[in-house]
Parts: C-alpha cells; sequence; structure tokens
C-alpha cells in the first residue's frame, strides 16, 4: 500500500514538474525578461523613483513630448502618451507626482522598436506627470500638469 | 482564467502599429470594499510583446495603470499576415498570452 502510494506520489511529482517545464517554456518570452522592478514601483517620492531606476540627476529635455489633456474629468482613466523624436530611445518610464507611488508603468524598447507608447492610467488628485526617457545610456525627462476635476482612487 | 485580450496591429510603410486592450480588474490594494475592508491589490506587472516570436516591446505596470489596460505602440517592420503575440502576468500568478496576424 505505502509503496503504490510512493511511486503514485512520484509519478505525480514528476508530471507536475514536467508540466511545470512545458508552461514555462511556452509562456515565457525567450529573451530574458526583467524583472519587475519592486523597488521602484514601491518608491513613494519622484527622487525616489528615480533612484531606483538609476536615473537620478535626469536632465530636463524638449525632446520628449507627453501627449495627454489638460484637464482630465475622470482621473480613474487618464489617456497619457510618451512620444520623442530622438533616436535610439531604450526605456520610457511614466511617472504621476502626487499618485501614492509615483512609478505608473516602465517600457523596454528593443532596437527598431519607436519611441511612442500611449496608455491609460489613475490619477488619484491634479498633479504633474513626468516621462523619464533612457536613450544612449543617459536619463532625459520631461513633465506636464494634468488637471484632474474627479480623482481616480476613491472607494 | 483572465479574459481574451483585444489586439489590432496594422503595417503600414514599414512601421506596424499595435493597439492592445487587456481586460484586468487592476486593483490598487488601496480601495476599500463597502465594509471597510482593504481589496488587496491584484494587477498586472509585466507584459511582453513579440512579433514572429522576437520581442518589440517589455513594460512593467503598476497599480497606477487604469483598469482594463489600454497600451499602444509602434516597431518597424513587420507585414501582413506576422504573428504578433502579446502575454502578461498579474501579481498573483495568473497569465494570458494572445496572438493576432498583423493586417
Amino acid at each position: 500500500m505505502n509503496m503504490q502510494r510512493r511511486e503514485a506520489l512520484k509519478a505525480g511529482g514528476g508530471l507536475g514538474l514536467f508540466g511545470l517545464l512545458a508552461a514555462a517554456g511556452l509562456i515565457t518570452p525567450s529573451q530574458a525578461r526583467a524583472e519587475w522592478n519592486k523597488s521602484a514601483f514601491d518608491a513613494k517620492t519622484i527622487e525616489e523613483t528615480l533612484k531606483a531606476l538609476g536615473a537620478t540627476g535626469a536632465q530636463n529635455s524638449t525632446d520628449i513630448q507627453i501627449t495627454a489633456p489638460d484637464i482630465a474629468e475622470n482621473g480613474a482613466v487618464v489617456p497619457v502618451g510618451v512620444v520623442s523624436a530622438l533616436a535610439g530611445v531604450e526605456a520610457i518610464a511614466l511617472l504621476i507626482e502626487k499618485n501614492p507611488n509615483p512609478l505608473a508603468a516602465s517600457f523596454m524598447l528593443p532596437a527598431g522598436t519607436e519611441a511612442s507608447v500611449q496608455t491609460r492610467v489613475k490619477m488619484g488628485q491634479t498633479s504633474d506627470v513626468i516621462a523619464v526617457v533612457k536613450v544612449g545610456g543617459k536619463f532625459i525627462m520631461t513633465k506636464k500638469e494634468i488637471k484632474v476635476t474627479l480623482g481616480g482612487c476613491g472607494g | 482564467m483572465a479574459d481574451p485580450m483585444k489586439i489590432r496591429a496594422s503595417a503600414k510603410d514599414g512601421i506596424t502599429e499595435v493597439k492592445v486592450l487587456m481586460s484586468h480588474e487592476m486593483e490598487t490594494g488601496q480601495r476599500k470594499d463597502s465594509s471597510g475592508n482593504l481589496v488587496p491589490a491584484h494587477f498586472i506587472t509585466e507584459l511582453s510583446a513579440e512579433h514572429n516570436g522576437k520581442q518589440v516591446l517589455a513594460a512593467q505596470f503598476g497599480t497606477a495603470v487604469s483598469k482594463n489596460p489600454y497600451l499602444a505602440f509602434k516597431f518597424k517592420g513587420g507585414a501582413k499576415g506576422d504573428k504578433l503575440a502579446v502575454s502578461w502576468v498579474d501579481n498573483k500568478g495568473d497569465k494570458r498570452t494572445d496572438e493576432v496576424a498583423i493586417n
């Protein structure tokens, strides 16, 4: 009885591992994917976030455009886009200064992907939205104020 | 299992424009339910897009991305009929991959 149980466990365990590996192989992209940057997403201030991103001292630049409304009626869904005409942009991060955790999203752009991303974010209140762009190993940033008439983080 | 994503990928003049609409609650972990308990955070953390198996975008999301996240981006190359796959993982380990043909 015991032996059978052991064998069953063994077989089951083996199958489970195999299934996991197969699933991992199927779903995980072949390219190495960066770990979710917990310290950057947990940061509470712009400075902490920039530090966690390794972007401390990012210079203001006019080469980045933030496309977003000046006034957002609904803070739960604010369309924000970041566009840059610069070549060789490697990464884009989107920060909202007055949110509990400023970092909203970060994007890694492999060569060939244009510096143009759009998404929708939640904003608790009127705030500056900051786009940080990594180009040629250096960080640059720009900001735009978006006025929110109805916050997006209420219950 | 989450609902499928809506993905549109269109190639024009050598550039493929991709628009993705995911179906996800994106709970921030800061909201309270009617009885005053915190609703635990549940949000997409990572997203990857691949064109014919080559990664064209990797993204990390925080809780500030809106419910049912929308994402649009562009990459060079891509022709009609090519495969474009988008996959995401959330903080509870749920994942989803959807694939479309570029048109």
